[in-house]
């Protein structure tokens, strides 16, 4: 037996089993727990690069489950694969590392933050379980296994919503309308799920991808899919659970949600991509995609100029890129039927909103981890009580400066990167979208410039006396964040070559995906 | 070379960038340190130009966060006002969105064919 | 036509849940609504699995040539029923933690978060 070909599933397996192990050895020693569950997202991070290199270099790597070899997708001679299956390109090892990344510093930066020591053990256990569910819903092929991951994934991040939930109300008010929102989602991705098994009586995304038709029944599945899934990536006008839940959980737990909420965009990336392909209407869903992506932009960045708590004004910021991404994918499946389109603007359109996924996962997470620094030593998210931290938190107010540049696209950050991909492509598509997406740039600059001049800047306030910098395990979460920030802004294209430039292929080139498991059909 | 991204109509290297902000900035500062000639030190030139009214303590200058972009929203107030409303709270508005768009979106779709 | 009939209740189900999750303006019978829609999809997966005179899948107590019916659907809705119950029980738990923070349930009251 060679652990070498089990990675997929141990990625998996390691935080599950340590999920299940930390209550028990919370019974004994609850310190432990926060740095057993460190170490296992760190092992399963060395496992999920050591995967990304497999699959980069060799091709899309399948796991099947239940059978006596894992790479056996079609047993005995059957013509459709009945095993469920985890199906990893370099979509989903793309997302895979955001993920890893994300809940390991998450988990880091947890080691201090948590100040209630006594439900610790249940913190950690639920935070792995997050994790093993984001990782599930990126590597599964098989829809039905994806909505299992889905529903753990909303179970595990609303009770992390409600940590807080003992001493406030708040908390637990964000927690119950998540809850019913993603409930809802949940189950309309179950009734889209039925919808396919009745039509083709498989549930393997490849093996509905090489027979779906485009039908009625199909397109009523794709409307749902899309619209609910987009609702868990926060898109505007289904957003409003969005700035409720990240406001009131904890400040690492936002970070790993703004993960999850991509984990359901790379959801719909994949039905429309992998599945439907060109059988459907590219322009028609593609315009779709994009007006919902201009609305999360437009809407989201100017609720947040007016908002006065620091976590709900970045919330709104995290729906406002959320747009980004969804309009350049956007631009890129309206011309996915149109190769001359596609080749000259459509895939640096998809690389630049691909690209944004990771960047908005590394500076919306670093200005996430510096507002909990801030609520961490001053006890308040209110803009209009903060002032002159600068004075006694160095490091934060330069991970801060760091952070609001990138989001705000400013060169030489990796925001400017992406942005630019996006800008310059969605430009030959439509003009007006591209001025759309920089108006949307300046006005995130604008409301960054508020939270920096009225936190950070100004005298010293003399109810910050008591003030200092966090504990090293926050400045050590943020420091890497930072340096992961800068690297992707100075090499942009190294990035862009290696990884997403594969990502993207392998959503437009269906038989990619489709091809690994049932071979060349 | 290393950090050149292709654009599609053009290029982005943030090393070239950067070199081109140190040429600059350097001209400008040394422009900046050649000086201005009617600048005198340690009169009234150095104070803080608030059209005459007296200057108020440090402490309590701050300004908070609710007060900046007033002008913005008051100016906007015709499309802030019904946006904010919007965000009502309700958990049943959540869910009706959700309805209402996945209705749209069926009705796009199955129009477009 | 009646072999439609187990569609129908479907939708009604659904849209019944649909209703409430719109309008009912009390926590708990929010948490009603979203079992209301979950039988209703349980009840279409069950019927998508639904063959005329096929037999259960028991290999050994098979009679020979007889049609069996393929047992996805059944898992599907038993893993389905099990998440469910998770679900309805966070959900019903929120809601006692939300009464007795806020001495309320209606939803009218519970909205200290917007704008």
């Amino acid at each position: 037996m060679n652990l070498f070909n089990h990675t997929p599933i141990l990625i998996l397996a390691v935080p599950l089993l340590t999920a299940f192990l930390i209550p028990i050895i919370g019974k004994i020693n609850k310190k432990t727990t926060g740095i057993l569950a460190t170490l296992a997202l760190g092992l399963s991070l060395i496992m999920t690069i050591v995967l990304a290199a497999k699959v980069l270099s060799v091709g899309p790597q399948v796991y099947v489950f239940g059978e006596k070899s894992s790479l056996l997708t079609l047993p005995s001679g059957l013509k459709f694969p009945i095993r469920i299956m985890f199906q990893i390109d370099a979509m989903g090892i793309f997302m895979g590392l955001i993920t890893a990344l994300v809940s390991f510093l998450g988990a880091v930066y947890s080691l201090a933050f948590l100040d209630n020591k006594d439900k610790i053990d249940s913190y950690y256990s639920l935070l792995l379980l997050l994790t093993v569910s984001m990782f599930g819903m990126e590597f599964t092929g098989d829809l039905f296994n994806f909505f299992v991951f889905l529903e753990i994934a909303s179970m595990a991040s609303v009770s992390l919503i409600c940590y807080r939930g003992a001493d406030l109300g708040e908390p637990v008010e964000a927690g119950f309308k998540y809850m019913v929102v993603s409930s809802i989602s949940a189950l309309m991705v179950l009734f889209a799920v039925g919808i396919f098994y009745g039509e083709y009586d498989v549930l393997n995304i490849a093996a509905i991808a090489s027979v779906v038709k485009y039908s009625q029944l199909d397109k009523i599945a794709l409307g749902i899919l899309v619209s609910v899934l987009a609702m868990k990536a926060g898109a505007v006008p289904m957003h409003m659970w969005t700035p409720d839940a990240y406001s009131e959980a904890p400040a690492p737990i936002t970070m790993i949600l703004v993960a999850a909420s991509q984990a359901s965009l790379y959801a719909i990336f994949r039905i429309v991509f992998s599945m439907y392909n060109i059988t459907l209407n590219t322009l028609a869903v593609g315009w779709i995609i994009i007006i919902l992506g201009l609305l999360s932009m437009f809407i989201g960045v100017t609720m947040a100029i007016i908002q006065k708590d620091i976590k709900r004004l970045m919330a709104y910021h995290a729906i406002s890129q959320t747009g980004y991404m969804l309009l350049g994918v956007g631009v890129g499946l309206a011309v996915l039927a149109n190769p001359e389109a596609l080749k000259d603007y459509g895939i640096t359109a998809m690389e630049g909103g691909i690209f944004h996924i990771m960047n908005h996962a590394m500076y919306k997470g670093l200005l996430f981890l510096t507002a909990g620094a801030l609520f961490f030593r001053t006890g308040t998210r209110d803009l209009n009580k903060m002032g002159g931290l600068a004075h006694y938190m160095k490091y934060t107010t330069i991970f801060f400066i760091i952070g609001a540049a990138a989001i705000a696209g400013l060169p030489p950050f990796n925001g400017f990167a992406s942005k630019l991909l996006i800008y310059e492509s969605v430009y030959k598509f439509n003009p007006l979208l591209s001025i759309i997406a920089m108006v949307v740039s300046i006005l995130t600059l604008a409301s960054f410039v508020k939270v920096f001049h009225s936190a950070f800047l100004g005298p010293k306030l003399p109810q910050f006396k008591e003030v200092k910098e966090v504990p090293r395990s926050m400045v050590f979460a943020m420091a890497v964040l930072s340096c992961i920030i800068i690297f992707f802004g100075l090499f942009p294209d190294l990035i862009v070559k290696n990884l997403v430039h594969p990502a993207v292929m392998s959503l437009i080139e269906q038989l990619q995906y489709t091809g690994t498991v049932l071979g060349g059909m | 070379m290393l950090g050149l991204l292709e654009t599609g109509s053009g290029f982005w290297s943030a090393i070239i960038w950067i070199l081109l902000v140190l040429v600059i900035g350097g001209m400008v500062i040394y422009l900046r340190n050649k000086g201005e000639d009617s600048y005198k030190k340690n009169t009234e030139q150095d104070k803080p130009f608030i059209s005459g009214n007296p200057e108020e303590s440090k402490e309590s200058s701050h300004l908070s966060a609710s007060h900046i972009y007033w002008g913005f929203t008051e100016a906007l107030k015709g499309y802030y006002d019904p946006l904010v409303k919007m965000h009502t709270g309700h958990i049943n508005d959540y869910s009706g969105w959700i309805i209402v768009l996945t209705v749209i979106i069926l009705i796009v779709i199955g129009v477009s064919g | 036509m009646i072999g439609n009939f187990p569609y129908f209740a479907v939708i009604l189900l659904i849209g019944c849940g649909i209703y409430i999750l719109m309008f009912q303006k009390n926590l708990i019978k929010l948490a009603i609504g979203i079992n209301l829609i979950e039988n209703g999809i349980n009840l279409f997966l069950i019927t998508l699995g639904y063959r005329k005179g096929a037999i259960a899948p028991i290999y050994t107590q098979a009679p020979s040539g007889q049609a069996m019916v393929l047992p996805t659907p059944q898992a599907l809705t038993l893993t389905s029923i099990v998440i469910g119950v998770a679900t309805s029980a966070l959900i019903l738990s929120m809601a006692m933690m939300i009464y007795k923070h806020y001495g309320t349930i209606e939803v009218n009251e519970v909205r200290r978060l917007r704008g």
